[in-house]
């Protein structure tokens, strides 16, 4: 029982961070119908983008964690958002309209290139993170184990709950939201009737890039170690979540990141630690097969 | 645009370059000590000078596109000189990046004048038949230099072993074009039937004692029935979708030789694979108990070479068997049904295509080419370990396919001299290699995205002897 809570707990926070990462594919796919493949490089260079700036602010003496914290949550935000804009705008918006496969290989190209463009600016070598908050508490033990809570546990999930409500507002009640969604429904229409389509595109790109940064400081947080390959993994296990929960669905996202979470968790805590990344690709195998529109997803209806 | 507007324009691009690169280029995280943690490398001046060689190009980009092409070209020749100049660059990447920036620009410059002499000189009909002539007498150029290269005086050690790689990656690059090119599906995880044919030839040679030759077509069977086996739940699924699954089964391949270590060897690999034999006969300077030497059996002496001019024809030979089997394949009505599913298709499903059994078809097939190229590559290297079937070998293999034209044959040969050849042959560009593939694969999406030979023959005619699309 100690044991199965103290996996539950771990896997809801691996859970609430590939939830984050998982948002950023399903906004984009929702809106233009594509696999942004290199999304796992922004939460990647968000993460490095992390690691620099919590070295910086140990360099200019700030000493308190939460301001560190904030402070380098918003600056990887905002530099990954930047990431997030110059792909769309290089590398997805001239292909609008061209064959199907074409942004699919073209962002296969981003991701390629960016991981390398790290591996060459910052070296092959994990990076070390540094512990920037510490310590816990125990919430109960039983059969002589600790069932322990740390405190960034909950500052993880903390985070991702707050996001996710501001998110949910965004999309529900600000005008932004509502051209995302009838971008969603039809772009040309959408146009006609005012909405900036280019524009409301690059937001999707900018705020999805941003919330990968944001898991990608968690990650930095959670495991202390980071380096140059980390996207592709994660980046994939996203995805597998935002379609288990029916891609295009934002709290489908959410939901699909807990699941894929506990999955993870509970298949390297019972079964083999070696196999787990194993059990994830099959339930994404599994998922579209069975069910190509996710838990919470609509059918997708081809129009001729 | 008026200059004020360009020069915005300009700035704008160059203050985006600025802000994606002043963390990660500006400050590189450095190990110090131990558990130390890390320190800064600055490199600001890198970043200074990428951002105003992003700003000149920017500025000459926009000045070729509104005409001015005296002044376009005046700062690509400029910024040309400055990369090839002795004048000292924070880093050698730095000489580069500018130089190739203003050949880019010079590129853009004069493309519009190149450009209408291509039409001009295509526009007429005979200008097309002799396009398409001369793929055709290229084809068979590049074909007898490829016979008769292990015979002229470059071939040496370096240039046989580059040439045995490049034919690998032609022939994954054939087999690939089945799936991507001709019918249409991406496969992201091609490199796993390779692993598949790798694996199968090292295991039933090394536990089994089979030889080469018996276990090429066991392997290429094994591959394609892997082909059927992951094909068949997942060839339903939209284009998109399909591609991600094939990259989760190649992923799950991959872990299972890696941790399957009572059967793999997981990690460590397997060593020791005999390599082919020609009729019985071994390539090593003394025989094995048994068996004899290729140099006793043609009673010449012994050269390591001719281990690598007999693998480079095995390679050749299968890769032709590859380009050949595609054509023929083309004109019979499966391969017309890969290229009418590739289209459309809705509408094949209304004229009565199945369009999973004829993926299926595509989709296997591909994989046995992959499988005998694996086990090419198992005899070949004598050792392998699951470090060569990662994910990125399979984007490799797509680079070439997409770089050289979907659906083309000899684009992917063009394609595999390009990407594999020219980083081999010129080994300090070794690092930027992945770097400069997706930042290709990404400018060919872009602007050419029928790939470097665009010009695909059609399968059918109306008019045979009129060219298509010249009237």
């Amino acid at each position: 029982m100690a044991y199965f809570s103290q996996q539950l707990i771990n896997a809801i926070t691996l859970g609430a961070i590939y939830g984050l990462i998982a948002i950023g594919y399903t906004m984009v796919y929702g809106i233009i119908g594509m696999i942004n493949f290199a999304h796992g490089e922004v939460f990647m260079i968000g993460a490095f983008i992390s690691l620099i700036g919590f070295l910086i602010c140990s360099m200019l003496g700030i000493g308190s964690a939460p301001v560190a914290i904030v402070l380098v949550l918003l600056m990887a935000m905002a530099f990954s958002a930047v990431y997030g804009w110059a792909i769309e705008r290089t590398a997805y918006r001239p292909l609008r309209g061209s064959f199907r496969l074409a942004p699919l290989i073209s962002a296969i190209g981003v991701s390629i290139a960016l991981q390398n463009y790290v591996q060459l600016t910052q070296g092959a070598r994990p990076k070390p993170g540094g512990q920037i908050v510490s310590g816990g508490f125990n919430l109960f033990s039983a059969d002589g184990f600790d069932v322990r809570v740390t405190w960034l546990q909950i500052i993880i999930v903390v985070v991702t709950i707050l996001l996710m409500a501001g998110f949910t507002w965004l999309i529900a009640r600000t005008s932004l939201g509502r051209q995302q969604r009838a971008c969603e429904q039809d772009m040309k229409m959408a146009s006609l009737l005012g909405v900036n389509v280019d524009r409301t595109i690059s937001l999707t790109f900018v705020l999805g890039a941003a919330l990968a940064a944001v898991a990608g400081m968690l990650f930095l947080m959670y495991y202390g170690v980071i380096d140059f390959f980390i996207g592709f993994l994660a980046g994939i296990k996203a995805f597998t979540a935002a379609v288990l929960g029916g891609i295009g669905s934002l709290p489908g996202a959410m939901l699909g990141g807990l699941l894929i979470g506990l999955i993870e968790v509970f298949w390297a805590g019972y079964f083999s630690s070696e196999y787990k990344d194993v059990a994830v690709f099959a339930i994404l195998v599994l998922v579209l097969i069975f069910r190509p529109s996710g838990l919470l997803g609509r059918p997708e209806i081809e129009k001729v | 645009m008026r200059l004020p507007a360009m020069l915005k324009d300009a700035g704008l691009t160059a203050f985006v370059a600025a802000a994606l690169g002043i963390f990660i280029v500006g400050f590189r995280t450095v190990d110090v000590g131990s558990s130390k943690g890390l320190s800064f490398d600055y490199h600001f001046a890198d970043l200074a000078v990428a951002v105003v060689t992003i700003f000149l190009g920017r500025l000459g980009l926009s000045l070729a596109a509104a005409g001015l092409r005296w002044p376009a070209i005046a700062l690509g020749a400029v910024m040309v000189a400055a990369g090839a100049s002795p004048l000292t660059l924070p880093s050698g990447f730095l000489h580069w990046f500018v130089a190739l920036g203003g050949v880019l620009l010079l590129i853009r410059a004069v493309w519009p004048w190149a450009n209408d002499a291509v039409t001009l000189a295509t526009r007429t009909p005979s200008g097309v038949a002799l396009k398409d002539a001369g793929t055709k007498w290229f084809g068979w150029l590049l074909l007898a230099g490829a016979v008769l290269l292990p015979f002229t005086p470059v071939a040496d050690q370096k240039t046989m072993d580059l040439a045995v790689l490049i034919l690998t990656y032609v022939m994954l690059g054939w087999g690939l074009n089945i799936v991507v090119g001709l019918a249409g599906l991406l496969d992201l995880g091609y490199v796993a039937f390779y692993a598949v044919g790798a694996y199968a030839y090292a295991l039933l040679s090394t536990q089994h004692g089979l030889g080469f030759w018996t276990v090429l077509p066991l392997a290429g069977m094994m591959a394609a029935l892997f082909g059927v086996l992951l094909g068949f739940p997942v060839l339903r699924l939209r284009g998109d979708y399909l591609a991600i699954v094939t990259l989760g089964f190649g992923e799950i391949i991959r872990l299972v030789i890696l941790n399957w270590v009572d059967l793999t060897n997981g990690p460590a690999g397997i060593g020791s694979i005999p390599g082919p034999t020609l009729f019985g006969a071994v390539f090593a300077e003394t025989p094995p108990a048994g068996k004899q030497t290729v140099s006793q059996m043609l009673g010449i002496s012994f050269d390591g070479i001719h281990r690598l001019i007999f693998l480079y024809y095995i390679i050749l030979v299968l890769a032709l068997i590859t380009n050949l089997f595609t054509q023929r394949m083309r004109r019979l009505p499966v391969g017309r049904a890969w290229e009418a599913l590739r289209e459309d298709e809705t509408a094949c499903r209304a004229l009565g295509i199945n369009p999973t059994n004829t993926k299926l078809t595509a989709f296997a097939i591909g994989a046995m080419f992959a499988g005998f190229a694996g086990s090419f590559f198992a005899a070949k290297q004598r050792f392998i370990s699951p470090e060569s079937f990662v994910f990125i070998e399979s984007a490799i293999i797509l680079a070439i396919v997409v770089l050289g034209g979907m659906g083309s044959q000899i684009g992917v040969v063009l394609a595999a001299v390009l990407l594999i050849g020219l980083p081999e042959w010129f080994r300090d560009l070794g690092n930027y290699r992945m770097l400069a593939f997706g930042l290709a694969m990404v400018l060919i999406m872009v602007f050419r995205p029928r790939g470097l030979v665009a010009h695909r023959e059609p399968s059918l005619r109306l008019h045979p002897n009129r060219p298509a699309g010249g009237g």
